[in-house]
């Protein structure tokens, strides 16, 4: 009996991405205007991070760009990626429909109105992080709370609750931007939205690192369950799931990465809708993989864009452009290459 | 030997009364078909049964124990359901899908382990199926998917199965087939509970007949004994014709005044 074969399989891929997730991590220090030996930039981390004794044989400068400039963006780039990709593939289950993505509850929606109303209120960048956040999860909250007042199917409800109260945050930043002084406080909405990982700090990801934490410990640790929610909910409720306490942790799980990577870096599309149908192709529906796969590959994914979107053209492009720029066309591809038999 | 029982049993969607004092109760080894036009009743009966509608008058008891007072867990234990095919949302392997049916045994944190992927297997022998094992589940046949379907009802562990017309999306030739698979499992002890467009299958495999018509029962009783031409135009508004044949009794159906 052979009933392990195909589990091997995409054990060994989730294993593969992992490790082209480690070599672009570590190669993506040397990427940059500044030039940085990858020999070098293994010393400065290690010197750095874990105090291994490394005679400074390197330029000053090398070891401020790697650790002051490069480490938050790359470790953010990864966090982000892996969040919304993680996130992404979990709605898609919940909504047990493949076109789902992360802000499909109005939880971008939400972080975009925050970021806006903090950046016209002249906060700082850390009040913009943590004003986007807040307004995140209250979305999601009023969602869950007009969702379960509507009658029939809870999945459907929800989504309809989701595009609702995500269109009056979308109302409301829109105003924001019309009332905003055209001079400063309209180009920084502007851009926040767009989304991008520049002038990441640590102190932000250490913000976002802790939600984003909890979010893919609870996915990563329910992922086999994951799949019982893509059934119809008499059905998974039939084999002894309580599939309403299921949903709302998985839904809570995913909101909160959304939230915390819309709050630390804007809008950025695409990954959470594509990532996780690329690795549908790869791996299956399983979630005990693809969840795993969906998170390696997220990370990788956006880690590439803003390695290109940094050092592509002089000007950095917002790597919000970018990811629509990579995915839109790649997800065409997928949706009209034939299937193979 | 474990009986469920259903004691005046009501629901209703707002004002609309659905069910209307439903009595009737079921044991293991037999099978017990629900009769009844649409509308009758049928669906929301099976899911007050499997705990999925809570808001019910009466009462439904297990081995004399209510099953309002279960968990979703002890209840899967007890019921396990076989919806109609579907096109589900996500193509799974046939091994994901009957592994599916362990989650009762699985803490809300585990994946399915080794010995979980032999019980799914050994499911599947039992029903002649273990060479789908690792195929894609929607590249089954509908009568392979209902087969694969009472698999993972059979690798949940429960002496009850619910089944929701297990035979209406399949060939001629595969509702015989899933009838008489559905027979075999009654031998091995399983009760059965389940729903049928067609007399005629009622007929040839139930023990009982359930017969419902706005949301009461019309008839409750042995199948050969309850199934008659009066019964069916009272379900059904048309007329019918019982004939005994070598091999068994059949019913055909028709409208009076169309030759």
């Amino acid at each position: 009996m052979n009933t392990r074969n195909q589990k091997t399989v995409s054990r060994r891929r989730v294993l593969l991405i992992g490790v082209a997730l480690i070599v672009f991590f570590f190669a993506s220090f040397a990427f940059g205007r500044y030039a940085v030996p990858v020999t070098d930039v293994i010393k400065i981390l290690l010197k750095n991070c874990f105090g291994l004794p490394f005679k400074a044989d390197w330029d000053a400068n090398m070891e401020i760009a790697v650790m002051n400039v490069r480490l938050p963006r790359i470790v953010l780039a990864c966090l982000v990626g892996c969040s919304l990709s993680g996130a992404g593939c979990a709605y898609q289950s919940v909504f047990r429909n493949p076109m789902a993505a992360p802000d499909i509850l109005g939880a971008s929606s939400g972080a975009c109105f925050g970021a806006a109303l903090a950046i016209l209120l002249g906060r700082s960048s850390v009040g913009i992080t943590i004003s986007a956040f807040c307004f995140s999860i209250l979305s999601l909250l009023l969602v869950y709370l007009i969702g379960s007042r509507v009658r029939g199917s809870r999945a459907t409800s929800l989504l309809l609750a989701g595009i609702m109260i995500g269109s009056l945050f979308s109302a409301g930043t829109s105003y924001i931007k019309l009332v905003a002084d055209p001079g400063n406080q309209l180009p920084a909405i502007t851009y926040w939205l767009m989304g991008s990982l520049s002038g990441a700090k640590m102190r932000d990801l250490l913000f976002a690192a802790v939600p984003m934490g909890v979010g893919l410990l609870v996915l990563f640790i329910l992922r086999w369950r994951v799949n019982l929610l893509t059934l119809h909910p008499d059905e998974a409720r039939a084999m002894g799931t309580n599939t309403e306490r299921l949903r709302f942790f998985v839904v809570s799980a995913a909101t909160l990465l959304t939230a915390a990577s819309v709050a630390s870096s804007g809008m950025i599309g695409w990954v959470g809708l594509v990532i996780p149908n690329l690795c549908r192709k790869l791996i299956g529906n399983d979630n005990r993989y693809l969840l795993p796969a969906s998170m390696l590959f997220g990370a990788l994914f956006l880690l590439l864009v803003d390695d290109i979107s940094r050092n592509l053209l002089a000007v950095e492009i917002p790597i919000g452009i970018l990811t629509a720029f990579v995915g839109a066309p790649f997800f065409l591809y997928l949706m009209t290459r034939k299937e193979k038999a | 030997m474990q009986t469920i029982e259903v004691k005046n049993l009501s629901f209703a969607y707002g004002e609309a009364d659905v069910l209307r004092d439903v009595s009737f109760s079921f044991h293991e080894s037999e099978i017990l078909s629900v009769l009844g036009p649409n509308g009758a009743g049928k669906s929301t009966l099976f899911r007050c049964i499997l705990g999925a509608l809570k808001a019910y008058r009466g009462d439904i008891l297990i081995g004399g124990t209510d099953t309002r007072t279960m968990t979703p867990k002890t209840l899967a234990g007890h019921i396990a359901y076989i919806p109609q095919i579907h096109r589900p949302s996500f193509g799974y392997t046939v091994s994901d899908v009957v592994l599916m049916g362990m989650t009762r045994q699985l803490s809300l944190f585990a994946s399915p382990s080794a010995a979980h992927e032999q019980q799914a297997y050994g499911a599947l022998q039992r029903l002649g199926m273990e060479r789908f094992y690792q195929r894609d589940f929607g590249s089954l046949s509908g009568g392979e998917q209902q087969m694969v379907l009472i698999a993972r009802a059979v690798a949940q562990g429960s002496r009850f199965l619910v089944m929701d017309e297990p035979t209406s999306a399949l060939d001629y030739g595969n509702q015989m087939r899933v009838l008489n698979e559905i027979r075999r499992l009654t031998k091995e002890g399983y009760g059965v509970l389940l729903s049928t467009h067609n007399p005629q299958h009622a007929l040839g495999y139930a023990d009982r007949v359930l017969a419902l018509s706005g949301g009461s029962v019309l008839a409750d009783g042995d199948a050969r004994e309850t199934l008659t031409e009066e019964l069916i135009r009272l379900l059904y508004g048309i007329d019918a014709c019982f004939a005994d044949t070598r091999a068994g009794r059949v019913i055909v159906p028709f409208v009076s005044g169309v030759p």
